[in-house]
């Protein structure tokens, strides 16, 4: 088999040098009733060419050169060239976890630069190597704010998407935390008043989403003034970290959430994708995940190592902030090419055509159909209302046009009838925009 | 480096200095040294109440976290704050770098502790 | 010693290269937009209150300064396109590169996880497969793709234990775990809300039977076990293991990070586990790149089927497929959307390159390259547990820390031979360990390296000690201080800062 080093005539050399008259007799600790005398009953061993078909057969049976108008957590965007070329190193993408930083300074001084620069996008005083993604990001910082203050329940609002909400029931069904939700008003935003009158001296934190899933820009300060009166935690997830290009960051959080899928990361159906939580220095100790620092050699020179290890499960075992090893290295190195290839500069100007595009967007969607929440601002979605069945539509779209529509809201919120959440980027053309708000007046 | 005669000594390498109410509480220089460079102490607040034999705190090296364990119980009146900025004072002047005052509860416990001659003997039968 | 003779590619030592932010400029820029469609908008119009007032300091380069960077930066990575990993339980096989092939195609990378069904058939199928050969493999009757990784795996597994007992009556309170375990296991209990008690080892490595026996009761939830365990010992009690739990209701989940020496050999599911994860990072050749992304899917019998995470991909009666979220006793979702989707598609191409055969002379090798090196290196150091092993081995220091030499300082010297090290003291059974899992992925050539590595090492430390507790030598930089960077954290540049 292609993939294994070894001949025949060297497989023999070594049984022999270990004593062992057949490869049988090293997998004599497994009980004979256990071990197979079958072969695995999956499809035979396929040419690299077959393979490379069947796969190209796959990607066929998907939508390939559609115009995506679809976001809702998952956002297209432009990925720069440079960043498959630089990762494709073997370097890079071969390479292990960095606990021996002599022969790591790559990936962690890769790292160091990510979590500088998630702090200047989000406005936060320090950031982790990541998480998995903005889900159990969000769950792992809820759960982070308990450990802070003591308290055992939170509120999450409403707006923060849905499948973030679930993930978060489910890390928090056997930690003893119970949750409630805080509604949204009229403007899409979480509604105050009822926020206030939720939190109680037993809530830890309040999670809101920020453009959420509507895509609504909430009022962050407004939010944490409500929420630090009352003695609890201000978490902030972020879905769409391009919005921080334009949108001014949650500085008032205590700890933000961010998903950076849109920097740099393919959609590629859902995953690998990055969670970061980033947060003010005094809640260091807490923050679950690696962490890169700066040191200096035994002869002075400047290095990085991972540190603060003993937040981490290798260590402190059953007391650890969290059972995380694993953080999302090669998509984080992705995502830092990324703000590099864009920069001060680029982030705003990209940021600042998406604004354009959804305004575009709406604006010819608004002489078809109902735009929802439109009391306060937006980035790039917005909330279509119809008179048609929003999933028809996307059918519809899909197979007559070629274009992927916005997420029917019915499911998690039926309340809105016949409505989409829909999303324009810089790679969305005014002509498929036309042509989707043709389509939705049927 | 001596064992100040006039400490009680626990088998987890605390050490107990008593006047009259108020015990002041640290670690042994056995201690320190096993754990090697000292990167972190996490105290209780003020007014925490300790129970003799409970974990009170941690003790963080680079690479390993020891729990450290209250030799009698009381309440905390003080930590030393300057743990906080200088952990490494622990590993210089064990002896010295006291990490929390109590007043006692049950004194009577103290005579349940090790005296320098057992914990030395301790420390050399655990070699 | 004769490190002129070993001739292997190491880490460039002269490559010097600033912090990015240090090569940043006002006005270069690696970056060019297309010219808008639709009209301009103005964003304080726009945003009002919302808007950001101050861009973020990120850098302003160009594009070959990027390449520079990163390129140089990569040349100070060791990795296994370089040479062996020996690190015990991480399984760094070689990563084939029609893995990456076939995850940038465009209908694969391009594809946005909320598209409609009709229109993800393809991805759909990906997982399918995926999911169908996994169950054969581990001898399962269902699984979930959806966890992200190792530990999201445990987490996800242990839920299912939990939801499972609930629905049996009584969720327990307590959850057995070996003393040689990963750390992510008893972090993992306590996230489900289980205590977690220790289970002693025997002297052969194995699970203490008798200990086990006293131990299980009602109030135990289960058992967490690594077989081969953290040694490199298959647990040959395995049966019986599963027969105490069971009698007395309580769950085997396996943690799944040594199948490379299970698969195509022995299935997880025929011996008695109950619920068990895979790393697809370890066993299924999707890359580490650095720390992750991983993958950890979720394997249980029927039992535990209702529990498992949704949405599940099924298949309908005309043959396409589709999502499936009716599912009421499932624990809910641990992860938004599906799952890290590109490691499925790298994992099951992995697998169609190698089919049944190759699975299983790849498990063969793996175990015949772990023994190999047992054999040679025996006697240099002292092996604590003379139990065979299977694709990993544990060695001690005990012979070397005599004469002041730790496991610690023998791995920083393997540096200078060209070689990541081993894992260092862990597992936490053997004092001073040094754990070694070569993979099927080494050439005989590198493992006689390896060897000639280690001994050369361990003679260093009776003639020149000093060389061994003061290595490495031979990189750019040298034992850094983790004290300092643990003591004052510096976890970010500041510009005015060097």
């Amino acid at each position: 088999m292609r993939y294994l080093p070894k001949s025949p005539a060297e497989r023999a050399l070594m049984l022999s040098a270990i004593g062992a008259g057949s490869i049988d007799e090293l997998f004599a600790p497994i009980p004979a009733q256990f071990r197979l005398n079958r072969d695995l009953a999956i499809p035979p061993q396929m040419a690299e060419s077959e393979i490379v078909d069947w796969f190209r057969a796959r990607a066929a049976e998907n939508a390939t050169g559609y115009d995506i108008l679809l976001g809702a957590g998952a956002y297209h965007h432009y990925r720069p060239l440079v960043i498959d070329a630089l990762i494709s190193r073997g370097e890079w993408f071969t390479a292990y976890t960095p606990y021996q930083p002599e022969i790591a300074q790559g990936t962690l001084q890769a790292i160091f630069e990510f979590q500088t620069m998630i702090c200047e996008l989000t406005g936060m005083e320090v950031a982790n190597a990541s998480m998995y993604d903005g889900s159990t990001g969000a769950a792992e910082a809820v759960m982070m704010a308990m450990r802070i203050t003591g308290r055992h329940s939170a509120i999450l609002a409403r707006s923060v998407h849905p499948e973030y909400r679930e993930v978060i029931a489910t890390y928090a069904k056997y930690q003893g935390l119970p949750l409630t939700e805080a509604a949204f008003t009229a403007n899409g935003r979480v509604d105050l008043a009822a926020l206030d009158a939720a939190i109680t001296p037993e809530t830890a934190c309040v999670l809101i989403q920020s453009p959420n899933f509507f895509g609504t820009i909430e009022d962050v300060a407004a939010v944490a003034d409500v929420v630090h009166a009352k003695g609890a935690l201000l978490v902030v997830s972020i879905a769409e970290a391009l919005s921080l290009g334009i949108v001014r960051p949650p500085t008032e959080a205590d700890i933000v959430s961010l998903e950076a899928q849109s920097f740099g990361v393919p959609l590629s159906y859902g995953g690998p994708y990055a969670g970061v939580i980033a947060t003010r220095e005094k809640f260091v100790r807490q923050i679950p995940g690696r962490l890169a620092g700066q040191t200096t050699d035994r002869n002075g020179k400047r290095g990085f190592v991972l540190t603060l290890s003993t937040r981490e499960q290798h260590i402190r075992r059953e007391k650890a902030t969290s059972n995380i090893c694993t953080n999302q290295a090669l998509i984080a190195l992705m995502v830092n090419i990324y703000m590099d290839v864009y920069g001060r500069l680029g982030i705003r100007e990209l940021a600042e055509q998406n604004l354009a595009k959804a305004a575009y967007a709406r604006k010819t969607f608004g002489t078809k159909a109902k735009i929802l929440f439109d009391g306060a601002p937006r980035f790039n979605e917005f909330v279509l209302q119809t008179s048609q069945d929003a999933y028809e539509i996307s059918h519809r779209l899909a197979s007559k046009n070629k274009i992927i529509g916005g997420f029917p809201l019915r499911k998690f919120y039926p309340e809105l009838g016949n409505a989409a959440v829909w999303c324009a980027t810089e790679l969305t053309s005014r002509a498929a925009i036309d042509v989707a708000a043709s389509e939705v007046s049927a | 480096m001596a064992y100040p005669p006039e400490f009680k000594y626990t088998k987890e390498h605390e050490w107990l200095a008593v006047e009259n109410t108020t015990g002041t509480i640290g670690i042994t220089d056995h201690a320190q040294s096993s754990l090697g460079d000292i990167v972190f102490v996490e105290l209780p607040k003020v007014g925490t109440e300790l129970t003799a034999g409970k974990t009170f705190g941690t003790v963080e090296s680079v690479k390993a976290v020891s729990d450290l364990f209250a030799p009698v119980s009381g309440t905390v009146i003080a930590i030393n704050e300057e743990l906080a900025t200088s952990p490494e004072k622990v590993n210089t002047a064990p002896h010295a770098a006291w990490m929390v005052k109590i007043t006692l509860s049950n004194p009577a416990e103290i005579g349940a502790l090790l005296s320098v001659a057992d914990y030395e003997k301790f420390i050399a039968e655990e070699q | 010693m004769s490190d002129k003779n070993i001739r292997k590619v190491t880490t460039h030592i002269s490559q010097n290269e600033g912090l990015i932010f240090e090569h940043s400029s006002p006005g270069k820029k690696a970056y060019r937009l297309r010219s808008l469609d639709v009209p301009e908008v103005d964003a304080t119009a726009e945003l009002g209150d919302a808007l950001r007032t101050e861009s973020a300091a990120l850098p302003e380069v160009s594009e070959i300064e990027i390449i520079r960077h990163f390129t140089r930066l990569s040349t100070w990575n060791y990795a296994i396109d370089h040479g062996m990993y020996p690190l015990g339980s991480c399984t760094m096989k070689y990563n084939p590169r029609v893995n990456e092939v076939v995850a940038r195609l465009d209908g694969i990378a391009g594809a946005h996880p909320y598209q409609p069904e009709q229109n993800s058939q393809g991805a759909l199928r990906i997982m399918k497969a995926l999911a169908d050969q996994l169950i054969e493999i581990t001898g399962m009757d269902a699984i979930t793709l959806q966890p992200a990784a190792g530990a999201h795996g445990e987490l996800t597994g242990i839920l299912l234990m939990r939801a499972y007992l609930e629905s049996q009556g009584n969720p327990r309170k307590k959850v057995l775990i070996p003393d040689s375990a990963h750390g992510t296991n008893p972090a993992t209990a306590a996230m489900v809300g289980y205590q977690v008690e220790n289970l002693r080892s025997d002297n052969r490595g194995m699970v203490d039977l008798a200990a086990l026996e006293a131990q299980m009761n009602e109030d135990v939830a289960g058992l967490m076990l690594t077989n081969p365990n953290t040694l490199g010992i298959f647990d040959d009690q395995i049966a019986c293991i599963a027969k105490i739990l069971h009698r007395k209701g309580g769950l085997l989940y396996m943690d799944g990070a040594n199948m490379n020496a299970l698969v195509a050999k022995a299935r997880p599911g025929d011996f008695g586990v109950d619920m068990m994860h895979l790393n697809l990072h370890k066993t299924f050749s999707t890359p580490h790149g650095g720390g992750g992304p991983g993958c950890g899917p979720v394997a249980c019998k029927k039992e535990l089927e209702p529990f498992l995470p949704k949405p599940i991909v099924v298949e309908t009666t005309d043959g396409t497929l589709r999502l499936d979220y009716d599912r009421p006793q499932s624990i809910g979702r641990v992860r938004a959307f599906f799952g890290n989707f590109g490691m499925h598609v790298r994992a099951l191409a992995y697998i169609m390159a190698n089919g049944p055969d190759g699975l299983r002379q790849t498990t063969e090798d793996a175990v015949l390259n772990a023994n190999y090196l047992r054999k040679k290196l025996e006697g240099t150091f002292d092996l604590p547990y003379s139990t065979p092993t299977m694709h990993e081995v544990v060695f001690s220091d005990k012979l070397q820390s005599k004469l002041g030499i730790k496991t610690g300082d023998i791995a920083k010297r393997l540096i200078d031979y060209g070689f990541h090290p081993y894992t260092v003291s862990f597992p936490l059974v053997v004092s001073g360990a040094l754990m070694i899992e070569p993979t099927e992925s080494e050439p005989l050539e590198e493992l006689d390296l390896f060897v000639d590595a280690m001994k050369s090492i361990a003679q260093e430390a009776i003639d020149t000690p000093e060389l061994v507790k003061n290595a490495p030598h031979s990189t750019r930089l040298s034992r850094l201080d983790e004290t300092a960077a643990a003591r004052k954290p510096i976890l970010r540049w500041k510009a005015g800062t060097k």
